[in-house]
């Protein structure tokens, strides 16, 4: 099973970004998803310097793909969108039906993102045709899904691209028009002040009885808890998930890399270090928090 | 069609009937299958454009690639309109879904202001459609998994977000009350204050030290004040949000709206939007209380 680092879900300044990434190419993962998805005020770094990063990361030998903003709404946000699909090197990861078109217009590979709604094998065979070459299921979507969608697949004669799958990292829930840490800070969006750097792993929010529910990530909301399906490994095998997804966080990414090497290696489960993902076992997503 | 929420959808008879009784009235009946089937239960959704087909339905209004493909290859004839939950905010994004499967209309999803929605009605190979009035989703359509993270359902699999059958009030001693989903505190009200029905965007939460309603306030979108240059943008039509609404909304809100967009008809130069009309409107919005939304540039 290879290993992935998610794209940057938050934002950081940009010499820890490129300090980050430079470290991330010595772990032991073997795809690095690069670019912004969230939010495209977050100009530490900018579409050039990711696309450069790419291309300075892929010396490495790793595969080192471009991801896609996942909520387009203006033509400088689909311009750079255009410059990340024609920079000529690699993979894309479409966060959205945009880049999907636009992949598919100029013949270039793309990772179907958790955002593209992919529900069911006639969708997924309909994207392949189009350029996808693997697949990331929603939030959403736990083992039945996958499962059940693969054998519909198989018997239509179709073959399963690569499927990636969360296995740690915060789920993210949704996305919006509206700047949600802007709106916390009482800032106007346009006028944010790009506060969110200030929230390296997001803005928590809890319930009017202290419980941590959510986390604020500019437009975007996250759950609180830390999803992990080191423990569910093995029957991620059995399912024939090819990725596993980690998604970067503030501190001690490096040992939360080299946890899930371990236990790609071994035969037995590692012990769980973040929470039960609920939508896995084919219920609420927050499930793994047990509820009073 | 049949799905796990009895009681929200017609049976078949009453969709006939339905559909006559707006026919014969020269008003067209377009039918919402916009959620999103796994793989073992798309036939169902196979079975339902065929009867939305068979039925006479001028439209269909999907967001799924397998429902929208099967509907073009099987049903040429019946139009595919993209719906909101497709998540299209893009002319590539439209042009996919035209090319792809024909569409020849799409919804769009509550997220873009005036000046880019005039700007995708320029460049769009469909005409779009656009929400005029209802309860304002303030995530993007098709995106947002709050309520399945909640409760395990979700708008995109079970057309609903936040079910009743996870909703739990609970009474105070002091006349106050308390609202769960799915066991999770989504709010809690003084004696005297109006409760709206609970989704969790719409909740009150903790942020740092402050308590407020930290992603949207219990309020409607109502764009009454933008017809004139959401028309001349070309916008082809206005949705007003209808699904599990009372006889005397449906008729007081599209009364207004029909009124005012009539009279826009009449004398485009010399409309403006009347204080009646906005009373009107108002009264039934959540928390009488509505908002450009994402349409203003300061909505945020």
């Amino acid at each position: 099973m290879k290993l992935s680092l998610g794209p940057l879900q938050y934002f950081w300044p940009r010499e820890r970004t490129f300090a980050f990434y430079r470290q991330a190419v010595q772990w032991p993962v073997d795809i690095i998803y690069l670019g912004e998805t969230v939010c495209s005020k977050r100009r530490e770094l900018r579409t050039l310097d990711w696309i450069m990063l790419a291309h300075e990361l892929a010396e490495s030998g790793k595969q080192i793909v471009l991801s896609s903003l996942a909520l387009i709404e203006a033509e400088s946000e689909l311009g750079a969108l255009q410059r990340l699909i024609e920079q000529g090197q690699g993979w894309i990861e479409a966060n959205d039906l945009s880049a999907v078109q636009l992949c598919r217009a100029r013949g270039v590979p793309f990772v179907a993102s958790p955002t593209l709604n992919v529900y069911n094998h006639r969708a997924l065979a309909m994207l392949m045709e189009d350029g996808l070459l693997r697949w990331v299921p929603g939030v959403e979507q736990g083992a039945a899904l996958i499962d059940e969608l693969r054998s519909a697949l198989l018997e239509d004669g179709g073959d399963m691209p690569e499927v990636e799958v969360i296995g740690f990292g915060r789920l993210p829930l949704s996305y919006s028009a509206r700047c949600f840490t802007a709106r916390a800070l009482d800032v106007a969006k346009d006028q944010c002040g790009f506060r969110c750097i200030d929230y390296p792993d997001g803005l928590p929010l809890a319930t009017r009885e202290g419980r941590p529910f959510l986390r604020i990530n500019g437009i975007q909301i996250q759950g609180e808890e830390i999803t992990d399906l080191g423990p569910e490994l093995p029957a991620l095998r059995a399912l024939g998930v090819d990725v596993l997804r980690l998604y970067p966080q503030a501190e001690g990414m490096d040992e939360i890399v080299a946890h899930f090497d371990l236990a790609r290696r071994s035969v037995t489960p590692p012990p769980r270090i973040g929470a039960r993902n609920g939508y896995w076992h084919g219920t609420a997503g927050m499930r793994s928090v047990d509820l009073p | 069609m049949h799905g796990p929420f009895p009681g929200l959808n017609f049976n078949d008879e009453e969709l006939r009937q339905g559909i006559a009784y707006a026919q014969t009235r020269q008003r067209k009946v377009y039918l919402a299958l916009n959620t999103y089937p796994d793989s073992a239960r798309l036939p169902h959704w196979y079975a339902a454009v065929d009867k939305a087909a068979s039925l006479g339905c001028d439209a269909i209004i999907a967001a799924e690639m397998a429902v929208l493909d099967y509907a073009a290859r099987h049903h040429a004839k019946l139009a595919r309109h993209l719906s909101v939950q497709g998540s299209a905010t893009t002319a590539p994004a439209l042009r996919y879904m035209y090319e792809r499967f024909g569409i020849s209309r799409a919804v769009l999803p509550r997220v873009l202001s005036v000046q880019q929605v005039e700007r995708l009605c320029e460049q769009a190979p469909v005409p779009l459609e656009v929400f005029a009035f209802g309860s304002l989703c303030i995530m993007v359509e098709g995106r947002c998994q709050l309520s399945s993270y909640v409760t395990g359902a979700s708008p995109n699999r079970h057309g609903v977000c936040s079910p009743a059958s996870f909703v739990r009030w609970e009474e105070h001693d002091d006349g106050g009350r308390s609202v769960r989903l799915n066991r999770v505190l989504i709010d809690r009200f003084d004696p005297s204050e109006p409760a709206g029905y609970p989704t969790v965007c719409k909740g009150r939460y903790a942020v740092g030290s402050e308590t407020f309603h930290a992603l949207e306030e219990p309020t409607s979108l109502n764009t009454l004040e933008l017809l004139p240059r959401l028309a001349s943008a070309g916008v082809a039509a206005l949705k007003i949000e209808g699904r599990q609404r009372g006889v005397a909304y449906v008729a007081s809100v599209t009364h207004t709206w029909r009124e005012a967009l009539d009279r826009y008809h009449a004398a485009p130069e010399r409309w403006q939007a009347r204080p009646e009309w906005q009373s009107a409107l108002s009264r039934h919005a959540e928390g009488h209380q509505t908002t450009l939304g994402p349409y203003h540039r300061h909505w945020h």
